[in-house]
């Protein structure tokens, strides 16, 4: 009954498939028509799936009261023995419900754009061929029931990310971008792939169902004590886990690429490096999550919780001082992804305990709605102003109002102004720091002020700050461009009242929540008032922020250089790997490996030039041969018998 | 025995009806060429009618069985020369149809091919016996087909020659396993014959007699002369169908009714499989004709074949049964586009093959394919073929023997890669003219180009054949 699911993850790869092969035939419009449609069904299919599952409609999908797992599709593909197969299958539970809303949506909504956005550039279909690829893709790794499966999506993610990062491979930038991108988040996937292979060989299954039951994880903490560190070899599987979804969500210190990133066309930026690929990493954890929490009682889950806290105030930091609009928002992603880490991280289980897997789920929602929203609006201000910086902008309200509106309720949103839809998940992720950890409260309150102040600082800048004189009068998107941003508005203003607690929760069951009156007013407090100071500093131009600068002197040039953090992987991979290390292997490579194999190659052609003469083209040499084949075969096996 | 246990047996009476019309039709029908159609046609409805299920029963007090893996064999091979028939249509056409030859030319494959389904079937050595004859000599008259060739009739004679003389050291094995275990049925034997000089000696021989169908070395020596002459559809033939058969049969023999001989024969598939894939690869890289070419890669292909055998259990038939399926499916394409452009060219050689791709980009992309999968690149099938083979010998430890085909594996990519390199790399200055091939050809060339792509995604086809692997 449920097999119908394949198509979610049919439609899209026929789509690139059918774009892919046709590139040059298919025209203009047409193809990002046929990408839209597409997409569409496969949203209408995800959505109904996801209706389906929640209402119950499932059959298995509420058992005793709480969302279970259930397995849509699961084939085995590659069998190794009795537990162990890699398998092939669609899996719903609650998070992989909640992404078929937020996958097709968003991709849907880029898809729409991007029609009016790629207007006439080089290789229209090649890129609505990419978006289905990575909507197959980021499909895929929601859907997957397995270890192994996640991880082969996981890799094709990454090569559309690549793809679509260097859309314009003409543009050196671009190419050098795509190229850090797939190398870093490739990097971080060596350890996850070191961690697959560790829960395979010690937990002796990869199926999520198994790995996430109660009676599995009791099994392993019995079985495995301590082995390195005082953290049983479990958890080391996990932290390795974890560096993989590090990598691909842009945590601290594997977070390089996503800046750099924003080469890439705008929708993509919006698609993959906002809403949904940089999230894998948090949907990753929150997969595995009773392992993580459970093992070692989450000794791999602080792990979780103290990088995502320490990226989380780490990029707000950045933020401050960036000029580029995207590389704003950029950060601004990083420092919110670091968000939803730190509420896994302080997250319990059971119950109100789980409030942080619950809000990280929502702000993942949320987020993904409201930061696709800002990309895009994003990228009809530089549609318009041909710039990606802010320096060039200024008083746009004027020229482009759906534009303006749109981005200010995006502003708002992130900035955690009720009843907008940041407010809801980001309350909650406070609230659950609050009960578990002062410090990582207090973090997430201080970034919860600096987003405020950042984000209206890029939006005095873009639409207020002075009356720029623009070449070409800007004007406001067309229609294809502006229908993705309204509507994604009203998802941002709707979407945080959505009771997730009855829905997505760590053990399955739903909760109650209630407001904690005192939280919700710190939380807006802090956010009006970074807004406040955003207000003072940059509604009208002025020196204020030239004279900050100044004061902060060193300091301010630090961040603005991103703390030399790509200047220090630049030292240590071309100065250390490449000159101490790497030259040695390679003269190894050349002389010794190289050799060895020319020596097989040239002595495999020396022996077959040899032994020609052995089959002569005549009958009684062969009739020979094979006789004396069956009595030398016979002699030997008497000699052994005796 | 009623209609029903009778109906066990109703591929090989079917298959017979077929051949016995085809030779009733050939006198009756005027337009000679429309007899190809009537065999492709009479040949489906056969292939059709073995998806139908079968119950695992024995008839004339086991001398024929039939089991549920013997059923889905038979499938196997039955598609494999469902495809070649539709592909020998070109070649009929050309060389046959001025001889009015047509209707002979596919009733003798046809009868070789039921002699394979007695094989196959049989629970008696002479049953085997019988059938391994009757599917030998109705081949030495196909390999001979061409008969204005000169390699041609070469090729038959050596086939026949070659053959009788195995047969004798077969039937010679037969005779003392007679004499040892005092039957010639496989249930009787199976478990009653003890291990003594003369029963080894008996093994071996039989052993011979098989190994000498699927060209293992020290037997495969006729493999490389018989193909290059033969016609190009008669060396697919033998290389996928002949060779199919007899390892299937080789495996009922070895797994089930010499069981209790497992250390001994173990010891012989390990030096043979080294011995074969060396000696294979070693004479492939050296060819400069295709088909003299691909009879050494068969020949090594058949070493790798061996290595499924060691784990000698379900894993082992499985992976041995669905290699062959991939290896039947991939052999076919890369000898069907050896034959479409040696009759449209008349080019056999790999050189010729210099800028295929620039004149005729789509049976370049075939040949690709099959070669690929031969060479076992993932994801296409052969990949998974030879990924089970390795399984199966690593699950009983032999990891030196693995480690060994894999080294093999490498070579037989370069000389693979080599064929691959001329069509699509290299430039000519005379290359091989545009050329448009048949409907039969176009269809079979679609169906197995897109079967080795799906089976290497589509795993419940594995699964499948694992859960019926039982001897």
């Amino acid at each position: 009954m449920l097999e119908y699911t394949l198509l979610i993850l049919l439609i899209p790869v026929f789509l690139f498939i059918f774009l892919g092969f046709n590139f040059k035939r298919i025209k203009e419009p047409v193809s990002g028509i046929i990408g839209t449609v597409g997409l569409g069904i496969t949203a209408l299919i995800s959505y109904y799936t996801a209706y389906l599952y929640f209402s119950g409609g499932i059959n298995g999908a509420i058992v005793d009261g709480h969302y279970a797992k259930v397995y849509a599709l699961n084939t085995v593909w590659i069998h190794f023995s009795q537990t162990l197969h890699i398998d092939m299958g669609i899996l719903l539970d609650p998070i992989s419900a909640m992404m078929l809303i937020v996958v097709p949506t968003i991709s849907l909504m880029v898809h729409l754009y991007s029609i009016g956005y790629m207007h006439k550039e080089e290789g229209f279909t090649r890129f609505f061929a990419y978006l289905g690829l990575f909507t197959f893709s980021m499909l895929g790794l929601v859907l997957a029931t397995n270890l192994f499966m996640i991880y082969i999506f996981w890799e094709l993610v990454g090569v559309s990310s690549y793809l679509l990062i260097g859309y314009y491979y003409n543009k050196p930038s671009a190419v050098l971008a795509a190229k850090k991108a797939f190398i870093v988040t490739r990097f971080a996937d060596f350890g996850f792939l070191v961690g697959i292979l560790m829960i395979g060989f010690y937990g002796k299954s990869w199926d999520f169902g198994v790995l996430t039951s109660e009676e599995f994880i009791t099994n392993l903490s019995h079985t495995f004590g301590p082995a390195f560190m005082g953290l049983s070899i479990i958890t080391w599987a996990l932290i390795f886990i974890f560096v993989g979804g590090a990598g691909k969500s842009a945590m601290f210190p594997l977070h390089i690429w996503l800046p750099d990133a924003m080469e890439g066309p705008t929708p993509v930026s919006a698609l993959i490096h906002a809403a949904t690929m940089v999230v894998a990493g948090v949907f990753l954890v929150a997969r595995l999550f009773p392992l993580y929490y459970f093992m070692d009682e989450g000794a791999a889950l602080n792990v979780v919780a103290a990088v995502g806290t320490f990226t989380t105030i780490f990029a707000a930091v950045i933020a401050f001082t960036q000029y580029d609009i995207k590389r704003v928002l950029a950060f601004s992603t990083m420092s919110q992804i670091g968000y939803m880490m730190l509420a896994l991280g302080v997250s319990g289980y059971d119950g109100h305990e789980g409030v942080g897997f619950m809000a990280s789920m929502f702000h993942l929602f949320t987020h993904a709605m409201f930061k696709a929203m800002l990309f895009l609006a994003a990228g009809s201000i530089i549609h318009a102003v041909h710039s990606n910086y802010m320096q060039d902008m200024g008083g746009l309200r004027k020229y482009m109002p759906i534009t303006h509106i749109t981005f200010l309720i995006g502003a708002l949103a992130i900035s955690g102004v009720p009843p907008l839809a940041g407010f809801f998940s980001k309350d909650e992720i406070l609230a659950a720091a609050w009960e578990k950890n002062f410090v990582v409260f207090g973090t997430g309150y201080l970034v919860a002020g600096m987003t405020a102040f950042y984000m209206f600082r890029l939006y005095y800048r873009i639409f207020w700050w002075k009356d720029t004189k623009y070449e070409h009068t800007p004007h406001e998107a067309p229609k294809t461009m502006t229908i993705p941003l309204l509507i994604l508005a009203v998802m941002t203003i709707i979407s945080g009242f959505f009771p997730f607690h009855n829905f997505i929760t760590a053990d399955g069951k739903p909760f109650a929540t209630h407001f904690d009156w005192i939280m919700v007013g710190a939380s807006v407090g802090i956010g009006l008032l970074g807004i406040l100071i955003a207000t003072i500093m940059y509604k009208k131009e002025n020196i204020l922020s030239d004279r900050f600068a100044a004061a902060f002197g060193l300091f301010y040039k630090w961040t603005y250089n991103k703390f030399y953090f790509d200047e220090l992987y630049m030292f240590i991979t071309k100065k250390i790997i490449f000159a101490k290390i790497s030259t040695p292997f390679a003269w190894f490579d050349r002389h010794v490996v190289d050799g060895t194999m020319n020596g097989i190659g040239n002595g495999t052609v020396w022996i077959s030039k040899k032994i020609k003469g052995l089959q002569s083209g005549r009958v009684q040499d062969y009739a020979m041969y094979f006789l004396s084949g069956v009595v030398v075969i016979i002699m030997i096996f008497w000699f052994f018998y005796n | 025995m009623n209609w029903n246990t009778l109906l066990l047996m109703r591929q090989e009476l079917v298959l017979t009806t077929v051949i016995l019309i085809l030779l009733v039709v050939d006198v009756i029908v005027k337009n000679k060429k429309s007899l190809n159609i009537i065999a492709i046609l009479l040949f489906g409805i056969y292939t059709i009618l073995g998806f139908f299920p079968s119950g695992n029963n024995e008839l004339f007090g086991g001398m024929y069985k039939n089991t549920e893996l013997i059923f889905a064999f038979k499938n196997i091979l039955n598609i494999g020369v469902f495809l070649i028939t539709m592909i020998s249509v070109s070649w009929v056409n050309k060389k046959m149809l001025p001889l009015n030859k047509v209707a002979e030319f596919y009733a003798l494959m046809f009868s070789s091919y039921l002699g394979m389904l007695f094989m196959i079937s049989a629970g008696h050595f002479l049953m085997l016996y019988i059938g391994l004859e009757l599917a030998t000599l109705p081949v030495t008259a196909l390999a001979s087909y061409d008969m204005f060739n000169r390699k041609s009739s070469e090729s038959g004679i050596k086939l026949l020659l070659s053959a009788a003389f195995s047969s004798g050291i077969f039937l010679f094995g037969i005779s003392m396993i007679y004499a040892t275990g005092g039957s010639l049925y496989f249930n009787s034997i199976y478990g009653n014959i003890a291990i003594s000089y003369l029963s080894i000696m008996g093994l071996f021989m039989i052993f011979a007699g098989l190994a000498f169908k699927i060209s293992l070395v020290p037997f495969h020596f006729w493999t490389a002369d018989v193909y290059e002459g033969a016609p190009t559809p008669v060396a697919s033939y033998l290389s996928v169908i002949s060779k199919g058969a007899a390892v299937f049969v080789l495996m009922i023999l070895l797994f089930k009714v010499f069981s209790n001989f497992i250390d001994l024969w173990i010891y012989l598939l390990y030096g043979i499989s080294i011995l074969t894939m060396f000696i294979g690869n070693f004479f492939a890289i050296r060819q400069t004709n295709m088909q003299r070419f691909l009879a050494f890669s068969s020949v090594a292909q058949a070493g790798f074949i061996l290595l499924g055998f060691l784990s000698a259990d379900q894993v082992a038939v499985s992976a041995v049964v669905y290699f062959i399926a991939i290896y039947v499916l991939s052999n076919i394409l890369v000898f069907a586009a050896v034959q479409s452009i040696g009759l449209a060219s008349n080019k056999y050689n790999i050189e010729d093959y210099n800028g295929l791709y620039r004149t005729n980009p789509l049976i370049s992309i075939a040949l690709m394919f099959g070669l690929f999968s031969l060479a076992g690149i993932p994801p296409i099938a052969g990949f998974f073929g030879k990924f089970f083979l390795y399984t199966a010998a690593a699950s009983k430890g032999f990891y030196l023997l693995v480690f060994i085909a894999v080294v093999n594996v490498t070579i037989s990519l370069y000389y693979y890669l080599i064929v691959v390199r001329a069509a699509w790399l290299r430039k000519s200055d005379n290359p091989i003219q545009f050329y448009k091939s048949d409907i039969f050809m176009k269809i079979s060339l679609v169906i197995v180009s897109t079967a080795l792509l799906v089976l290497g995604l589509f795993s419940p086809f594995y699964e499948y054949i694992f859960s019926i692997s039982n001897i």
